[in-house]
């Protein structure tokens, strides 16, 4: 494991927003996760962003190839507070993936941590690239 | 003498013009109708990381949105009226691994923010819970409204 992001200045970036509204069932701004999906020989990793979400507020959902994660944020703010500078908005996220079929539905780990969810969805053994080898007669 | 006629008497004539000046942009203001709006993601400082400032009648209180950075590679200090949030978001990358996507980004960053009162530096409490910094400013006690009873 190697910090691929040593001394560069970080960038701010705009949460991004879900325009659709078909999706949403409750009120609120509705952000998409800024996720990396990278792939090893057993398994496919997946971190998202979902800062201020707990792991009670997280859902994770598999059916049909179809992998859908969704955070909620309860309101932090406090009755008494009044705004002076708001740059950011907080509200639910929401985005989903379509996984191969390959991967061992039953055998996927979930943890979040720092706002950042992390899952590991183990290959099948049948997926898992096999070395042949070759023989000398 | 001179210079001293320049400190005393028109700096009296200077404020007056920055007295008008400043009912100008205020007038300006309300004709865009401004001064009523709190402010937005669109004056934000465009500098990592956004921020949430409120207050309280006690104190100021900082949000801030930082998934992923450890306490360890945060540091919070206070100058007068000034906070600084400095800190680095290590993003561990997997050399061997196949990446599909990446959007997550990493690097150092550093964030100055003035408040718009004097406060007390000494009772600055901070507190990072699932990515999210939450510092609390109190108010130093001059700062703070004062009701005024009348008899």
């Amino acid at each position: 494991m190697t910090h691929h992001d040593e001394g560069k200045e970080l960038q701010v970036g705009k949460k991004q927003e879900v325009s659709g509204q078909a999706e949403q069932t409750r009120s609120g701004p509705v952000f998409i996760p800024a996720v990396d999906i990278f792939e090893t020989q057993d398994e496919i990793n997946l971190v998202a962003d979902m800062p201020g979400v707990t792991p009670e507020n997280i859902n994770i959902d598999l059916r049909e190839n179809t992998l859908t994660i969704s955070g909620e944020i309860p309101p932090y703010e406090e009755k008494n507070e009044e705004d002076l500078l708001i740059e950011y908005e907080v509200g639910q996220y929401f985005r989903q993936f379509t996984i191969p079929a390959l991967i061992d539905q039953d055998k996927i780990d979930a943890r979040i941590a720092d706002g950042c969810l992390r899952l590991v969805l183990p290959k099948a053994e049948a997926a898992k690239p096999r070395k042949i080898e070759v023989k000398t007669p | 003498m001179f210079t001293r006629g320049m400190w005393n008497f028109p700096a009296h004539g200077m404020r007056t013009h920055f007295g008008e000046l400043d009912r100008m942009r205020r007038h300006l203001d309300q004709i865009f109708g401004q001064l009523e709006q709190p402010a937005t993601a669109a004056r934000g400082a465009g500098v990592f990381p956004l921020i949430n400032l409120t207050e309280t009648q006690e104190s100021y209180i900082i949000r801030a949105e930082i998934p992923g950075v450890s306490t360890d590679n945060l540091d919070i200090q206070t100058m007068g009226r000034n906070l600084t949030i400095t800190g680095e978001r290590q993003i561990e990358m997997d050399p061997n691994a196949k990446y599909h996507r990446r959007e997550r980004e990493g690097g150092r960053f550093s964030r100055a923010i003035a408040l718009p009162g004097d406060i007390d530096r000494d009772k600055v409490t901070a507190t990072l819970k699932n990515g999210v910094l939450e510092l609390t400013i109190p108010k130093a006690q001059a700062a703070k409204p004062r009701k005024i009873e009348i008899k």
